[in-house]
């Protein structure tokens, strides 16, 4: 029971990745492996805002800013005038700058929880569509495969760039309530509800967001046909950037969520992102109900797993997709086209 | 075909000065001092540059040439090291393998063994899939080896194995780092030599022939999965035998360099120096392993903390790589490397190949009775008859979505009809893979051309000679083919100079201009000894002179006793051409018979210029 109630939790939060897996793969073709950096940089983030400390991810927001400017602001100058450079600029030095003096001048960690895991998105999840627009967006028309290669080379980098940040120590955050209920024979803890409730929440936001708005209908459009979408006036390089602000504000926020549960180190979100994944496969990149069950099956036979074979946890959960892979191999007998 | 990665061709060298020819041999000769006149800590460095280009050469051989991308090489790696840790240390062997037990050169033979039959495993299970999921697929089993090598405690645990012994050669010990460099750099130089001369021969061209698209592979008669796994098992090969080496230098192995990221930086390797040449997998081990050498000393000085920062200029690197010089390094040093691919003659006195009883002129070689194709409700295919005889032109004619594309598909075996039967001499089509049709004596060009635009004329068209050789991978890579690729290039050449394409025969396909690539298109058809071409719309944005070489060409085609089926918008060009037509619209078969009667017919007024009448 116990294990069970473990295995819903984590399957919960890669339930939640492995959405954002195929939201970003559907819209942009994007394999984004670097999903759990982002679960890593929120729990970490968050982390470095309790300590009293200047979380380092804020100094990589200031930089990735100033180089989109580089990219983009001539292109605004010419377009737009003054005031797009402007636009251009506040958005992606100011406001970085804005955090900095706001960190620097007040004691954040004295704030409410809730006022802290709030300024830990201000600062992770910008970075989403600034690494679309540096990495992604100069090659979005190439291949699935040289996508996926820049993934492996952003993936590589930002790990690189967390240990420097946070340094080789993991760390745990305060959970967000140390209530427990006793519901018949089993203990149910607050912190696995809050998790479980708010991936509920996103997942239900999200579906919402899809279709009631016109940004929402706009992405699930460029979802079903690239070009199509492009000739409505949807541009892809917005549709790109604002995947990638959705999927890094679902990143930042399992990792916030995971935080208490779990000792994060700087290289952790790469296991939590590829668990994701293998959810995402079970659901052919495509399907995101089918991704969200087999992410509680992940999550589930992982517990269990851990639990009768502990030594072995990691081995079981990766060779689940073998099998996976050989069930889609076995439903797709044609001789696929490769772009 | 949009992958801008080129394929394992060296550009062509302008201006043959001596001394480019005698630069290979130079090296060659410097790498023989290097023991004897460079430090240690150099020789040590160059040793692992060996040792990784290995690896990284199986990934060009996989992802530059034939388009499947691994993250888990290291794995395979890992599998060639503990293999012989596990047969050279342990003293209480099981009863069943106690014969292989303390010998180096025992445990690289059963390691080879070992690591093959896991490769044809997991490639059996994953290389069916498309583009994307393979690569998924590796970085899941790379991560569960790398666990499996941690936890398992016949492998040492997390602590390793050591007192692996050195490897001897004819009583020589290998013991010190400047010996067991002659047999890194032995073996990197010999993998080189024979993964050249695989890619320089059938087997070769098609695997070159992956990244074109499977389609047009398959219908010359390559069997493309097969293909794919060869690669994929050449490519784990070579990381087993570095991790062979690897551990008898070491003399110890423990899981850390066998995990995920190294697999990743074995890609980057390949990908920096150039996936696309077997020299650049040289080029791109040393760049990685000397920036990484001297990124680890400045960089933890620089922060002031420990830890592998030097991924983060490998990740930044990479990035700005593929979208600035995706091609890699090797182009830019190739200027200076002799050419010796594109010297190659044709012998044109190579024995002709065997070929095939050509039908009797008059005989019908292709009949579709009745065939019938739904898509769901929709009926493109409606009981259409037609057929084909030998020393014939027929023309299957029509407006746009009248059907004629989903037909054609019917006739060639790319696709099976609901209802009805396609025969092509006697024999049933349906069912049959385009593999299989193409061996029956079919073959086709396609509306959109498919060549290997990096690849030469003649190249091109010895892929269509596929199915008349039969050496494979072994007999390539140590030049025992050579006898048999004579004659496919000859008959090549042969078919280039019939189709009038004889002087571009050395050109890169791709500079030619469409109506010639279409012409190319023909050449390699013919390669494969046809009795009947199936073209699919081949005067598609000719212009007006092209159209007429072609026609010439089909003519005289036809007067060789050829069958032809066309499928064609263009009025013009039918007409003046063939001998029969058939109309088709709404699926159906509206008239069929000599072109000037069917110009005439109303039904076919009709469905062409409109309810005019």
């Amino acid at each position: 029971m116990l294990l069970g109630q473990d295995g819903v939790t984590n399957g919960a939060i890669y339930a939640l990745l492995a959405l954002a897996l195929v939201l970003v793969f559907a819209v942009t073709r994007v394999i984004f492996i670097p999903q759990g950096e982002f679960v890593a940089y929120g729990a970490l983030t968050l982390a470095m805002i309790e300590a009293g400390r200047l979380p380092g991810t804020l100094w990589l927001l200031l930089g990735a800013g100033v180089l989109v400017v580089a990219l983009d602001g001539l292109d605004a100058l010419r377009r737009g005038g003054m005031a797009r450079l402007l636009q251009v600029v506040a958005a992606n030095i100011l406001y970085p700058l804005a955090l900095l003096l706001l960190m620097r001048t007040t004691s954040t960690d004295t704030w409410p929880l809730a006022a802290k895991v709030l300024l830990t998105l201000a600062v992770v999840v910008p970075l989403g569509p600034m690494i679309y627009r540096i990495a992604y967006q100069p090659v979005a028309e190439a291949s699935v495969l040289i996508l996926l290669i820049v993934s492996v080379a952003v993936h590589v980098a930002m790990v690189g760039l967390g240990l420097l940040f946070f340094g080789a120590e993991g760390s745990r955050t305060s959970s967000f309530s140390d209530a427990s209920f006793t519901v018949g024979p089993m203990m149910v803890s607050g912190q696995s509800l809050w998790v479980i409730g708010t991936s509920l929440g996103l997942i239900i936001a999200l579906a919402l967001f899809f279709n009631r708005t016109i940004y929402g209908k706009a992405l699930r459009a460029t979802a079903i046909n690239r070009a199509g979408a492009r000739l409505m006036g949807i541009s892809p390089a917005l549709a790109g950037r604002l995947t990638f602000m959705l999927a890094a504000l679902i990143g930042a926020l399992s990792g916030v969520l995971v935080a208490p549960i779990a000792t994060i180190y700087y290289d952790t979100g790469f296991l939590i992102g590829l668990k994701g994944f293998v959810a995402a496969i079970i659901g052919g990149l495509a399907s995101y109900p089918i991704a969200a069950l087999g992410a509680i099956l992940v999550g589930v036979l992982e517990a269990f797993s851990s639990f009768w074979a502990s030594a072995y946890k990691e081995v079981i959960v990766f060779t689940l997709i073998i099998p996976v892979l050989v069930w889609r191999s076995l439903t797709s007998h044609h001789v696929e086209e490769d772009e | 075909m949009s992958n801008p990665r080129s394929s394992a061709v060296p550009a062509p060298v302008t201006g043959k000065v001596p001394l480019v020819r005698a630069l290979p041999w130079l090296l060659l000769v410097l790498l023989v001092f290097v023991p004897v006149t460079l430090s240690p800590f150099y020789v040590t460095l160059l040793n692992y540059i060996g040792l990784y280009a290995m690896v990284a050469l199986g990934l060009v051989l996989l992802t530059g040439v034939g388009g499947l991308t691994s993250f888990g090489q290291g794995a395979f790696v890992g599998l060639g090291a503990y293999t012989t840790a596990v047969l050279t240390t342990s003293e209480h062997l099981p009863a069943w393998l106690a014969w292989a037990g303390g010998s180096p050169w025992l445990a690289l033979i059963i390691g080879l063994l070992l690591t093959a039959v896991v490769a044809v495993v997991l490639g059996s299970l994953t290389l069916k899939l498309s583009g994307h999921y393979l690569p998924l697929g590796t970085i899941a089993w790379g991560i569960s080896l790398y666990f499996l090598f941690g936890t398992m405690e016949v492998l040492g645990g997390h602590t390793g194995l050591s007192g692996i012994p050195p490897i001897s050669l004819f009583g020589w010990v290998l013991n010190e780092g400047e010996e067991i460099f002659y047999l890194i750099w032995a073996f990197l130089l010999v993998a080189i030599l024979t993964t050249r001369n695989l890619l320089d021969s059938r087997e070769g061209r098609a695997i070159r022939a992956l990244k074109g698209g499977r389609v047009m592979a398959e219908s010359m008669g390559v069997d493309t999965s097969r293909s794919r796994m060869i690669i994929f098992v050449i490519a784990a090969l070579h990381a087993a035998a570095s991790g062979w080496l690897y551990a008898h230098m070491q003399r110890f192995v423990n899981p850390t360099p066998f995990g995920l990221h190294i697999g990743i930086e074995f890609l980057f390797m390949a990908v920096v120096g150039g996936a696309g040449h077997v020299w650049g997998a040289v080029i791109g081990a040393a760049v990685i392993t000397i920036l990484k050498q001297w990124l680890q000393d400045i960089l933890p000085v620089l922060f002031g903390a420990s830890g592998n920062f030097e991924v983060i200029v490998f990740g930044v690197m990479m990035v700005l790589i593929l979208q600035r010089a995706p091609n890699g390094i090797w182009p830019i040093l190739a200027r200076w490397w002799p050419d010796t691919a594109s010297k190659r003659k044709v012998d044109a006195g190579a024995a002709p190949l065997p070929r095939r009883q050509m039908p009797a002129a008059g005989e019908v070689l292709l009949q579709a009775i009745d065939v019938t194709r739904k898509f769901g409700g929709l009926v493109a295919n409606n009981t259409m008859n037609l057929s084909v005889a030998a020393g014939e032109i027929l023309a299957l004619i029509g407006p746009n979505g009248a059907g004629k594309s989903t037909m054609f598909n019917q006739v060639s075996g790319v696709d099976t009809p609901t209802s009805g039967e396609v025969l092509f001499r006697g024999q049933d089509v349906a069912g049959k893979t385009a593999r299989e049709v193409a061996r029956m004596g079919m073959s086709r060009t396609f509306q959109h051309v498919r060549l290997l635009p990096e690849m030469s004329v003649l190249e091109n068209v010895a892929i269509g000679a596929h199915m008349r050789g039969s050496k494979s991978v072994l007999p390539a890579a140590w030049r025992l083919d050579r006898a048999e690729e004579a004659r496919l290039l000859a008959e090549a050449a042969r078919q280039i100079e019939r189709v009038g394409l004889a002087e571009h025969m050395f050109d890169a396909a791709g500079s030619l201009a469409l109506g010639q690539q279409r012409i190319l298109e023909i050449a390699r058809a013919l390669c494969s000894d046809p009795c009947l071409l199936l073209l699919d719309e081949p005067a598609a944005g000719l212009r007006y002179r092209e159209k007429q070489i072609l026609a010439e060409l089909l003519r005289k085609l036809r007067g060789e006793g050829m069958a032809i089926l066309l499928v064609e918008h263009d009025m013009d060009f039918v007409m003046g051409l063939v001998d029969r037509v058939v109309v088709m619209e709404f699926g159906e078969k509206i008239a069929e018979g000599l072109p000037e009667e069917v110009q005439k017919n109303p039904a076919v007024l009709e469905a062409y210029l409109g309810g005019v009448a």
